[in-house]
């Protein structure tokens, strides 16, 4: 890797980070689970690293065996990350307006 | 550059994008799950992009993975009950860190030596942060699920060994980083790393585990984004960074919620220290009520707050605890639902349930709007919850919990306590709440409990 691109890898680094610190910091205390599962899934992106060592040409043998178990495990992230987050979700969006809540006081 | 890879990068670029407007959606729960399809088209976009952008001749191993993996988290997804949650997510942790391992060990064997100085370093973070929290995950997990006792396991000079094992490790990535052909120290770094996950989670109680999980939570997106400057990928940086931040965001609020440093809870070893401190005030003694007086308090109270901790999760008490609420609104009452941030195994886990048991989320409220209610509710009902209402924290300096922010439902008229037994909480802290005398106490299984109530309440 030569310098140039290490360095515009930062850039991208700090920048998610930075967008990351915002947007995840207005997350209400009442998403957190779903919101930690929701990350988890999309962290799941590690898989198309993965499908590169499980596939590509003149790799050998032992790297597609390490690429099919991590393609395994990132698979198991991304669909049941996203599979149980939308569960969650969808409880948290039926029976939006109680008659009872909000109008104590 | 050819097209496909115009292609492929096009496809991660939007992949990106769309996961940050998913992320950018979670702020509200109307919105939330139209955000998360978002994020699903943008990983399936990312994953075609890939197929088609990279020179691929082995479909098999690729197929079968899928396939499996598709299998085993579509069941997940779909049998996971919400009590297991916590569980479930540590698990996930785990996956998604050994995921980012294993494409740094593949891109270790196949490039070898071959590897540049900076890209070995990026390596070293991606395989030990992959592998010490695949095995501190597993772990985490285990101790969830109670197949690994919850206690924190200690010992004498813990903390020497760690730091032995620790330093080894990191004399391992330094060495790879010099002499990057010999191989051997490679494969110690990783073995270190396994090992090292081990250590830093088994010294840690159940009750410490929303710190845990959040932390784990930030490593393994921290490896994902090691992964993506390995392989001088942008949208695993992005993703990595993004899912990294969050777990960072969550330990911060979780340390606070808990009045804690994060050093403490890894090194503190809190479960042990308490057994030596003395138990001063237990002068007391606790009252313990009747089911139908406490059917009749609750029925003849105009405000009622439940405040739920972890044995709600136990007993699988939120659809009892529900039934019970509905009862009551019916008769005019009105009933909140007060969360504590650190209630429960992990961020956000009381939420979940009570959403689960179809409480209206307008009906949950956070401690800082609710603390100041307190005073004008007339009962105030913990279900199975300990330190997150033990008052010691507010009033007893020298309380090991002193200075943590709790529910304070000892200002409510009166408070009712379900409790599986006399025996402690989770910590072994004597908690002064239950022998205050406007506390009275309830004991048996919170589900059953709560059965009998909202039937006496039927009566009343």
């Amino acid at each position: 890797m030569n310098p140039a691109v290490l360095i515009a890898s930062v850039y991208v680094f700090a920048l998610a980070a930075f967008l990351g610190y915002q947007v995840i910091s207005r997350v209400p205390p009442l998403l957190h689970t779903p919101l930690m599962s929701a990350t988890n899934a999309i962290s799941g992106i590690s898989l198309i690293g993965s499908l590169v060592l499980a596939g590509k040409a003149h790799y050998p043998l032992f790297a597609h065996i390490l690429g099919f178990v991590a393609v395994t495990t990132a698979t198991i992230n991304v669909v049941g990350g996203f599979g149980i987050t939308d569960r969650m979700l969808k409880m948290f969006g039926k029976r939006k307006a109680a008659p009872t809540a909000e109008v104590a006081k | 550059m050819s097209l496909t890879s115009y292609f492929m990068e096009a496809t991660y670029l939007i992949a990106s994008l769309l996961f940050i407007l998913a992320l950018k959606m979670m702020s509200h729960p109307e919105t939330a799950r139209k955000g998360m399809f978002l994020a699903e088209g943008g990983m399936f976009a990312a994953i075609v992009g890939t197929l088609v952008g990279t020179e691929i001749v082995t479909w098999s191993w690729i197929i079968a993975g899928l396939a499996l993996g598709s299998i085993i988290g579509g069941w997940m997804a779909v049998t996971v009950p919400m009590t297991a949650m916590p569980q479930r997510t540590a698990l996930s942790h785990a996956f998604g860190a050994l995921a980012a391992a294993l494409v740094g060990v593949g891109e270790f064997v196949v490039k070898g030596s071959e590897l540049s100085g900076i890209t070995r370093g990026a390596l070293g973070f991606e395989v030990m942060l992959g592998a010490l929290t695949t095995t501190g995950s597993l772990i985490a997990a285990g101790k969830l699920q109670g197949i690994i006792a919850g206690k924190p396991v200690q010992f004498k000079g813990q903390n020497a060994v760690n730091l032995l094992i620790g330093l080894s490790m990191i004399s391992s990535f330094v060495f790879f980083c010099i002499h990057p052909e010999v191989i051997a120290a490679f494969y110690s770094m990783l073995g270190l790393a396994f090992v090292f996950g081990v250590m830093l989670v088994i010294p840690i109680g159940s009750a410490d585990m929303p710190v845990v999980m959040s932390l784990l939570n930030s490593y393994a997106g921290l490896a994902a984004a090691a992964t993506g400057f390995v392989l001088q990928n942008n949208v695993l940086i992005i993703a990595g960074t993004l899912d990294g931040f969050s777990g960072f965001i969550l330990s911060v609020l979780m340390c606070k919620a808990m009045n804690r440093s994060i050093t403490n809870v890894l090194f503190g070893g809190f479960g042990a220290v308490i057994a030596e401190a003395s138990t001063s005030n237990s002068g007391g003694v606790m009252r313990e009520i009747s089911l139908d007086d406490a059917a009749m308090q609750l029925a003849f109270a105009n405000r009622v707050i439940f405040v739920p901790g972890y044995g709600l999760a136990t007993a699988q008490a939120q659809h009892a605890v529900r039934e019970l609420g509905e009862l009551l609104e019916e008769r005019g009452v009105t009933v909140k639902y007060a969360i504590h941030p650190v209630a429960g195994r992990m961020p956000g886990h009381m939420n979940v349930l009570l959403a689960e048991a179809n409480v209206p989320y307008s009906s949950l409220y956070e401690m800082e709007q609710i603390n100041p209610e307190f005073p004008s509710t007339d009962v105030a009902v913990v279900i199975g919850a300990n330190d997150v209402v033990n008052p010691d924290a507010r009033d007893n300096p020298n309380s090991l919990i002193a200075g943590m922010p709790i529910l304070e439902v000892d200002r409510a008229k009166s408070v009712i306590v379900l409790k599986r037994g006399q025996g402690r909480g989770f910590s072994g802290l004597e908690n002064p709440l239950f022998f205050k005398p406007c506390t009275s106490m309830l004991y048996g299984d919170a589900k059953a409990t709560l059965g009998h109530l909202a039937q006496a309440v039927q009566h009343v």
